[in-house]
Parts: structure tokens; C-alpha cells; sequence
């Protein structure tokens, strides 16, 4: 018992990545638009979070750099860099109206493409690895409450130890809850996902809203990709680290059943599945086989979700699909 | 000044459909070469960006893909299992199956035929039977891996795209638990030692004998596509699923039969890279081809004979790519750059091919272009307007 709360608590880290992830691809499928490219955002958002960090710490100098300064700056880098390719995302299926389930591929070719290539690139200039220092890396992994409250049996390191990141993930995720139903542009942006031809009547700008749904959330799941490098893989850009992480969260999408406050549980669930190998060991079963088994969850629970024709859980009625006004 | 105010109200762009007369098959040409040079061109940013000039970089890519034979060969090499996997993805995109297992369903066939190997590879079993085992065996593998996802679809709907996806990394992951484990060479070695002479593929002009297999199955895949019941009925579930099961068409079992048949050609992809390439089996056998082969198939508008064009580009920006980091240290990861950008622009143009757009001045034009013929109209018909007018109406009648 006391490994599965020491696996939990453990997990936090991994599932923020998938978190960000999730509630990310949740802003954008809400509006219709069914980005498969989240694998990509996430690579894009893990390199240029590291890179922004590390280029602020060069111009201030190691001494003068400041933890909250670098992580604000990681943030807005990667959040930068999930924008631009939710635009181009937005571009072609919005405008163009291309195949969205194509130009989500095309996406994570591309994402991952420019990811390894920046990664590969400052690396070659600065000679070594890129990094920040180990004061900066602390600030990264700090924890935000006191030890007190880390101490109460079982819970305490669940609810308490995780890093800051984890909370602003449950943060944004209630935030994201309260604009999805308490507030008129969640409504009309809802609308805009389940029919945008009603949508349109009603005199909605449904371009608008599909553009900045898919590149605000686009942002947020990048962020997943900057927090991933930045906590789980230790300040480093390890190539194919991160891979699996985007496609994860696309699962865990349909498993949240596209709401934002599932998005929290559903990513500890899968953080704790993710590295349960090193915590509850089974002998003589091989670790490799042990590593699959958060796939083969994740397809039980694909299965599942689709054998349960719930009413209630249902993608936007319009996912995956381009208007054409002058279309019927 | 009534007339200026209703001006305003047109919008400055308008887009409309095209009909299908209006389409021109040689201007769709022009717009998708075109893009594919825009894409080229857009790609050469990152490697500006690195300070190499754009045009010597790509010389050197094609150079370095084809400039001797080695490099000719490794490029053929590299080419092969693409190009399967892009024939195996065809038939599923055409009918709107998002199958992105190709990996998966490569290597689980090349883990089913190096089980052959392992097994039989040093018995005294002549070698092209052991051969023809080894390649039922991975085509019955590639397929059930194929299968699985699509019988889950056909019957409760499930998201293929994430099955077929998850269903790579569980391929993926058995395989390296066979390189660490049972089929392990010398412990820690993490490598499965190279199979007996007699499970190689023979060579044809210096290269494997995997490019005739892969030939004959563009040739069989342009027929069964084009010519076949079962390739109508792919297309008509492509096109609309209602019509389908309207017309009579059982759709679960086109769906999973399809699925088999696109898993068993990546399985003979597999089959091809363990016997003629690699004589041995790792995790990374499928080398990101079965993703790549998502751009081919669409880039070549899963056209099989249009694949070879496709494959044989993105083969040659690979291999290229791989020699240009060598002489000049561009990361090999800009092919896929370029690879995505190429996607992109490909999926971009067809909007140009399938939409007409109209300028609120191209508009005042064609104003002004109409009321003019109908005044030629109305001024007695000259010879030009009375062949234009049965040329109308007969088009409108089809």
C-alpha cells in the first residue's frame, strides 16, 4: 500500500507534462479542430522552453539570473512556440481547409523535425550540451509548500510534494473548467465545435474562435513539452526522450471524455502507469514488457470509452471537420 | 453614393467551389509541382539559418543520394520499405482509416519472420522454402497487427488513430525485449547475432531483390485499387459511409479485410528489411519509415505509380540529408523539416485547385465581362458566340 501513495506521489512530475498536454488538446478539439499534432507542439515546446531559459541565463550572467525569471521566460518561449504551430495548424485547416487528420501528421513531422534540429544545432554552437545551471535547475524542481504539510500520512506527498508546475496545470485546468461553462465565449465557443453552421447564424465568428482555441491551446500543451525537459529529463535535451508524451495526451483526451477537471485525475493515472516499472517491481516478468503495459491500457481504454455509447461523452459533435459557409 | 455604400457590403475576398468542369487537371499539376518547390524553398530557412548556403546544400543532398553507387544503392535501400509502407497505407487513407501503424505492423512482421529465422535458419531446410516461410509469416503477423485496430473500429467505433499508434509502441517494445532477451547473442550485448546465409535475400544489380517484390506490389496495389470490386468499395467508404451500407456494402468487414491486407504489405515490408537489409532484428527495424510513408501516400494522392516518384524524393532528402550533416554539420533532422513543410504545402495547394477566389475587383470585372457578351448577344450572334453557346449547354447537360 505504501508503494502505490510513494508511486503517486512520485508520478506528479511525469503527469504535469501530460496534464499541460491534455488540457492543451481539450481547448483545441472543443472547437472543433481535431490537432493530432500535439506530439509535435510538445517536442516544439520542450526545445524552445530550454533554449529561452538557457539564452536568458547567458545575457545575465549565472550569477544574476533569477529562478522565477528563467522559468517565466521557459513558459513564454514555449507557449511562443505551441502558438505558432497551432497558427499553421489553424492556417491550413481553417483557412485552406485541409484534412485536419493529415495536417496533424504533417505536424508532428514537422514539430519534432524542428525540434531536433534546434536541439542538434545549439548544440553544436555552444559545443557540449544545453543546459542551465544547477541553481536555475533547483528553481525548476522546487517545491512550494512547506515540510509540515508533506508529513501528513499517506496524502500529504500526493496533495503536497509535487512541483510548481503541477499546481498551475490544476490551475489552468479549473480555469479552463469555469470558461468552458460559466462564461459566453465558452458557450459560443463550445457551439462552434458541436455545429458551426448554427454557429454562424448566430453571428458567431467561428474563424476567430477556432483560430485562437487551437493556438492558445497549442501554447498550453507545448508548455507539457517545457515542463517535461525541464523537470523529468533534468534540464537536458535528450533526443526521443519525449516521444510517446503527445500521443499520450491525445489519448487522454478522449478518456478525460473532453473535460478539463478528468484531465487532472486521468494524468495521474497515467504518470503513475508511466513509471510504475521502477516502483512496484514483479519478479521475474521482463521490464521491457513491463514498460508496454501503459500502451495496452491506454487501447483498454480506448476499447471501453467506445463501447459505452454514454450520451454524455461525446466529442464535439463537429470534431475533425471544416465548415464551408456556402456548403451544406 | 448609394452605389459606393453597396460596393462596401461585397466582401473583399469571396471564395466559391469549384464544379467539377471548372477543374483543370494540367492547372492542378502546375499548383501541386508549384508547391512542392515553394515547400523546397521554405525548407532551405533552417539550413540558412545554420549558414550554408541553401542551393550548395541541396547539391550537396543530391549528390550525396545520388552521386556514386554506393550512395545510389543505400538510397534504393533506404527507399524500399518507404515505398512498401506507402502502398500498405494507401488503400486505408483512401478510405478515411487513419492507420499511422505502419511501424507497428512492419516490425511485428519482422519480428514473425526472424522468429523463422532463428528457429529454422540452421536446420536443413533448402533456403527458399525457408524464405517463402519467412515471408507467410511475416505477412500473417503484419496483418493480424493490422487487424486488430480495424476489427475494433468496424465494430464499436473505437479511434484508430490511436490504436494503430499505441499498437507501434507494443511492437516496438516486444522487440526490445526479444534483442534483451530471449533472443539475445552474447548477455548484455543487447544484439540478436546475424541470421544463417541461408535467410538472405539474393542480390539483383547490386541491391537486395526487396525492389522487385516492392514493384510487383505497386503494380497489384494500382490494380486492385483501380480495377477491382474491393477497391470501389474503399473508395465509396472513403467518400461517404452512408452511401456504403446504402448500397449494400457490409463496411465492418471491407474495413477489417482492408486493415488485414494494408497490415500484411508492411509485414512484407518488414520481411524485406530483415531478410534483404538488416539479417538481424532490432527495435528501431522500421527506422521511422512507417511514418514517413504518411507523407508519401499523401503527397502522391495515393497514386501506387505516383508512390515511387514520392518515396524516391523523400528517400533521397533522407539519405542526403544524413551526408550533408557529414560535410557541412546540418543536423540530419532537417529532412524532416522539409519533409513536413513539403506535407504541409501539398495540403495547403489543394485548397487553390478546389476553390475559386474572387476579388471584390475581379468581381467588377466579371461584371462588366458578362454585360459586354450580352450585348454581343443582343447585337446578332457572330460565329464565335453560336460555338460557345452549344459548348455551355452541353457541359451543363453532363
Amino acid at each position: 500500500m505504501t508503494a502505490i501513495f510513494a508511486l503517486i506521489a512520485a508520478a506528479g512530475t511525469y503527469a504535469t507534462a501530460l496534464m499541460f498536454g491534455t488540457i492543451g488538446e481539450i481547448l483545441t478539439e472543443k472547437s472543433g479542430n481535431l490537432n493530432l499534432g500535439v506530439e509535435g507542439m510538445m517536442y516544439m515546446g520542450g526545445i524552445f522552453g530550454l533554449v529561452t531559459a538557457n539564452r536568458y541565463e547567458a545575457l545575465v550572467g549565472e550569477t544574476g539570473s533569477v529562478g522565477f525569471i528563467a522559468i517565466l521566460f521557459a513558459i513564454l518561449g514555449s507557449f511562443a512556440a505551441g502558438c505558432i504551430a497551432g497558427l499553421i495548424f489553424a492556417f491550413i485547416t481553417v483557412t485552406l481547409r485541409a484534412n485536419q487528420n493529415v495536417t496533424g501528421l504533417a505536424m508532428t513531422t514537422f514539430g519534432t523535425g524542428v525540434a531536433k534540429f534546434v536541439g542538434e544545432h545549439m548544440r553544436n554552437k555552444l559545443g557540449g550540451y544545453v543546459s542551465v545551471s544547477n541553481h536555475l535547475k533547483e528553481s525548476f524542481h522546487q517545491q512550494i509548500f512547506p515540510d509540515f504539510l508533506k508529513r501528513i500520512p499517506f496524502v500529504g506527498k500526493i496533495v503536497f510534494g509535487q512541483p510548481h508546475f503541477f499546481y498551475l496545470g490544476i490551475l489552468v485546468a479549473i480555469l479552463l473548467h469555469l470558461f468552458f461553462t460559466k462564461t459566453k465565449k465558452g458557450l459560443y465557443l463550445r457551439a462552434v465545435g458541436e455545429s458551426p453552421a448554427t454557429a454562424d447564424a448566430a453571428g458567431i465568428n467561428m474563424t476567430r474562435y477556432r483560430y485562437l482555441a487551437t493556438m492558445i491551446g497549442g501554447g498550453i500543451s507545448a508548455i507539457g513539452g517545457m515542463v517535461y525537459t525541464m523537470t523529468t529529463a533534468g534540464c537536458v535535451w535528450i533526443e526521443g526522450s519525449l516521444s510517446g508524451v503527445g500521443w499520450l495526451s491525445v489519448a487522454l483526451v478522449i478518456f478525460c471524455t473532453w473535460r478539463p477537471l478528468n484531465g487532472i485525475w486521468g494524468s495521474m493515472l497515467f504518470g503513475s502507469l508511466m513509471i510504475m516499472y521502477l516502483w512496484i517491481i514483479i519478479p521475474f516478468f521482463p521490464q521491457e514488457l513491463y514498460k508496454i503495459l501503459p500502451y495496452v491500457v491506454t487501447i483498454v481504454v480506448l476499447i471501453i470509452a467506445s463501447m459505452k455509447n454514454n450520451k454524455e461523452k461525446q466529442p464535439p459533435a463537429n470534431l475533425g471537420l471544416n465548415y464551408f459557409r456556402e456548403e451544406r | 453614393m448609394s452605389d459606393k455604400a453597396k460596393k462596401n457590403k461585397t466582401p473583399f475576398i469571396r471564395l466559391s467551389k469549384k464544379s467539377e468542369s471548372m477543374l483543370d487537371p494540367r492547372k492542378a499539376v502546375a499548383i501541386r509541382i508549384s508547391s512542392v518547390v515553394v515547400a523546397l524553398i521554405l525548407g532551405s530557412i533552417p539550413i540558412l539559418l545554420t549558414g550554408v548556403n541553401p542551393v550548395k546544400a541541396y547539391g550537396i543532398i543530391v549528390q550525396g543520394s545520388l552521386g556514386n553507387k554506393i550512395y545510389l544503392q543505400q538510397t534504393i535501400k533506404k527507399m524500399i520499405p518507404l515505398l512498401c509502407c506507402a502502398l500498405a497505407i494507401g488503400p486505408c487513407f483512401k478510405m478515411r482509416f487513419w492507420n499511422i501503424g505502419a511501424e507497428g505492423q512492419l516490425t511485428a512482421g519482422a519480428i514473425a519472420c526472424s522468429a523463422i529465422a532463428i528457429w529454422f535458419g540452421k536446420s536443413s531446410m533448402p533456403s527458399i522454402l525457408i524464405l517463402s516461410l519467412m515471408f507467410i509469416f511475416a505477412i500473417v503477423a503484419g496483418g493480424i497487427w493490422g487487424f486488430i485496430p480495424g476489427y475494433f473500429k468496424a465494430k464499436y467505433n473505437t479511434n484508430e488513430t490511436l490504436f494503430t499508434l499505441m499498437m507501434n509502441y507494443i511492437a516496438i517494445g516486444i522487440a526490445k525485449w526479444l534483442q534483451g532477451g530471449p533472443w539475445e547473442g552474447r548477455k548484455g550485448t543487447q544484439i540478436i547475432p546475424i541470421f544463417d546465409r541461408k535467410t538472405f535475400l539474393p542480390n539483383v544489380l547490386g541491391v537486395h531483390c526487396g525492389w522487385i517484390i516492392v514493384l510487383l506490389i505497386v503494380i497489384i496495389m494500382h490494380y486492385y485499387m483501380t480495377r477491382t470490386k474491393h477497391g470501389f468499395e474503399v473508395a465509396v467508404i472513403g467518400d461517404s459511409e452512408n452511401t456504403a451500407r446504402y448500397a449494400g456494402m457490409n463496411v465492418g468487414w471491407i474495413m477489417m479485410r482492408t486493415m488485414f491486407l494494408s497490415g500484411a504489405i508492411c509485414g512484407i515490408a518488414g520481411f524485406v528489411v530483415v531478410a534483404g537489409a538488416n539479417h538481424t532484428l532490432n527495435d528501431v527495424v522500421a527506422d521511422g519509415n512507417g511514418f514517413t510513408a504518411i507523407t508519401v501516400s499523401w503527397l502522391s494522392q495515393l497514386n501506387s505509380y505516383v508512390m515511387i516518384l514520392i518515396s524516391a524524393l523523400l528517400a533521397i532528402i533522407s539519405k542526403g540529408s544524413k551526408t550533408l550533416n557529414q560535410r557541412v554539420g546540418v543536423p540530419a533532422s532537417v529532412a524532416e523539416i522539409v519533409s513536413g513543410i513539403l506535407l504541409f504545402c501539398m495540403l495547403g495547394c489543394e485548397f487553390f485547385i478546389n476553390y475559386e477566389i474572387k476579388f471584390r475587383w475581379s468581381r467588377d470585372k466579371d461584371a462588366k465581362k458578362s454585360a459586354s457578351t450580352a450585348e454581343q448577344a443582343k447585337n446578332g450572334s457572330t460565329d464565335g458566340n453560336r460555338s460557345s453557346i452549344p459548348a455551355n449547354t452541353s457541359k451543363e447537360a453532363e
